[in-house]
């Protein structure tokens, strides 16, 4: 019972009580890691170290020196962040091989304040994609494929087809982070938001997915996409737990000059119960084409919700809403030419045979490292860069940063404490479907409701809802000002009691795979 | 209007990655056309935002030695190496122009 609580509240308890161990525990996950192996949530699972972190853990419990509330609890982290010792590969051949030297920041504080990490999940190739499809080592199933709940909505298989072909799509890039607390194989993970990677799976996997205020969390050690726009994200099974992650991973770091130097103060979340004096803001634009008319009407009741208890409720507009994904898209493309330079095979990574020269030895060790999404992202990027592009395009794009940004000065300038919007146009789609179009079209489509925040560099919030018609999870957003993640959190903690999503349940599972999985049960959880 | 092959054969050396394919072309000439939506907007008077910290100081830090002394480290993850140096094949060698090439460009 204690895999399912709070870490605040419950976990943390149980640990200093002896109820259960930080061995137990990662004993527990690593089991529940092996057993919902099809999910492919993680590239790689840190079996040796992480029992070791437990072991010393658990010492430090005995003698009653635990370092904090993270101290034995079971993380995961996205495999775009450096971890010492362990290969990460950002789900590219590219980097396949490749053991960091060193560990990010936020995987240094986390190590540091005692947490064990279990493995490095999957996502999409170098974080391009909201699918988490598009890795070398294949996509990620989301664990509600396999719930009760979204079983017994689907139409029922005839007996001749495969049973599971209808699985359904995490969400990308962060879809392994997602995935693995989702199906409770840790307590919390680390995935990276550009454009929406941290929420949008968040939302489609029915976790907390927060992205942070740009400049609060350190990217020392993130493999960057988008400087001016990355941000380590936090996937959590409640709000609370989200904000005991942001107050270990949130402060300057002087090996990040984007990190802002204000003094950052960890917080607990109030229980809030008097709203009245909030004013939430619904921003118009949100209802894009395409949104379902499933999440709209969820949406309206939220906004209902809040009304009924006294909040202020306002229609407002962010008018450059629709040109954040163009803008998105030249920026996104431009920086990852610059950031993707550094692959050329010599210090690092994948290094091709070619040796006629080193021009040529670069452009066959990019050719066999990157895939088709990256590689097109590239070229596209360097096109907006060229000399008669660069004002047209790329300044252009700039320029309209700065509408997109304005926007929500303005709005948050008008008396609007918090937006609440939708954070994806529909629930998780079945994998053969999602794959009918191509990463650039998928990824301009579901981004939509996100990337607006990356381009203000505002704090956002994905809070499981509630299940849709199919059975899967359905999130709303809430985007704050800069640098209040406290009042972001304790509205959204508000209302993840007002809301009470269900908890996934998780059906035993039968394969009849010859080929890497073996007949497996999944967990139960009772 | 459609990228020139001059301009395409210029970005596959610029970017030391190559389109493969038809495919590929298709790709940028329909991120051109999705980027040219940006030429809807109006912009005038509008100065570009580098950075949505831009009314910050950048923090800068004293000039001292903190760390280093990893070259052992950092060699690991190269495949090639003499002592302490990472091995390349021949510089100043460019590669071979558009007409030398034996490259899908060359075809269209």
């Amino acid at each position: 019972a204690a895999l399912k609580g709070g870490l605040r509240s419950q976990v943390s308890a149980a640990l200093k009580e002896g109820r259960v161990t930080p061995t137990e525990l990662c004993q527990r996950c690593l089991a529940l890691i092996k057993s919902t192996k099809f999910l492919n949530a993680y590239i790689t699972v840190a079996e040796e170290t992480a029992l070791k972190q437990a072991k010393e853990s658990e010492e430090r419990y005995k003698r009653g020196q635990p370092l904090g509330i993270l101290d034995g609890i079971p993380v995961a982290v996205k495999d775009n962040f450096n971890t010492a010792g362990i290969e990460t590969t950002c789900a590219s051949n590219m980097l396949k091989g490749y053991i960091s030297p060193y560990n990010a920041t936020v995987v240094q504080k986390l190590l540091d304040q005692g947490a064990v990490l279990l493995g490095k999940t999957n996502l999409d190739e170098f974080a391009m994609g909201s699918g988490s499809t598009d890795g070398v080592f294949g996509p990620v199933r989301n664990p509600w494929s396999y719930s009760k709940q979204y079983k017994e909505k689907s139409v029922p298989k005839s007996h001749s087809e495969d049973e599971d072909s209808n699985w359904v799509i995490t969400g990308g890039s962060s879809g392994g982070s997602a995935a693995a607390v989702s199906s409770f194989t840790c307590f919390a993970a680390l995935g990276s938001d550009t454009g929406g990677s941290t929420r949008n799976p968040a939302a489609h996997c029915g976790v907390v997915g927060l992205k942070p205020t740009y400049g609060l969390i350190s990217r020392h050690g993130l493999i960057p996409l988008v400087n001016s726009m990355d941000v380590p994200g936090i996937l959590t099974r409640c709000v609370d737990d989200a904000a005991v992650l942001l107050g270990s991973l949130a402060g300057h770091d002087p090996k990040d000059s984007t990190t802002i130097q204000d003094h950052f103060k960890p917080f607990e979340l109030p229980n809030l119960t008097d709203v009245s004096k909030l004013s939430i803001g619904i921003p118009k634009e949100y209802h894009a084409p395409g949104l379902s008319s499933e999440i709209l009407a969820l949406w309206s009741k939220a906004a209902d919700l809040f009304k009924n208890a006294g909040a202020k409720v306002v229609e407002v507009s962010l008018p450059h809403t629709r040109y954040s994904i163009v803008c998105y898209h030249v920026l996104c493309t431009a920086e990852v030419a610059s950031n993707m330079a550094r692959f050329d095979g010599l210090e690092y990574g994948h290094r091709s045979d070619k040796k006629e020269s080193t021009e040529s030895m670069y452009a066959a060790t990019r050719r066999e490292g990157f895939n088709d999404v990256v590689r097109g992202r590239i070229l596209s990027g360097n096109y907006f860069l060229l000399k008669q592009n660069y004002e047209k395009y790329f300044v252009k794009a700039l320029k309209v940063r700065r509408l997109i940004a304005n926007d929500f000065v303005k709005v948050f300038r008008s008396g609007v404490d918090i937006l609440l919007t939708p954070t994806t146009l529909n629930d998780a789609a079945p994998y053969m479907e999602f794959i009918q179009e191509d990463n650039r079209t998928r990824s301009a489509q579901d981004d939509i409701l996100t990337q607006a925040a990356n381009m203000a560099g505002l704090p956002a919030i994905n809070v499981p809802t509630a299940l849709s018609d199919r059975g899967l999870p359905v999130g709303l957003q809430f985007i704050g000002r800069s640098f209040q993640e406290k009042q972001l959190l304790t509205v959204a903690k508000w209302f993840e009691k007002q809301v009470q999503f269900p908890m996934i349940q998780l059906e035993e599972v039968k394969r009849h795979d010859h080929s890497v999985f073996q007949h497996q049960k999944s967990a139960s959880f009772s | 209007q459609k990228v020139s092959v001059e301009v395409l054969h210029h970005l596959e050396h610029l970017a030391l990655v190559d389109f493969r394919d038809s495919e590929g072309v298709e790709r940028l000439q329909k991120a051109i056309q999705f980027a040219d939506q940006l030429h809807e907007v109006n912009t005038d008077g509008v100065e570009p935002m580098d950075s949505v910290l831009e009314d910050r100081c950048l923090y800068l830090r004293e000039d001292d030695v903190t760390e280093g002394n990893c070259t052992k480290e950092l060699l690991k993850n190269a495949r090639e190496k003499v002592e302490e140096y990472f091995v390349a094949p021949p510089g100043n060698i460019p590669l071979p122009k558009l007409e030398e090439q034996d490259t899908f460009l060359q075809g269209s």
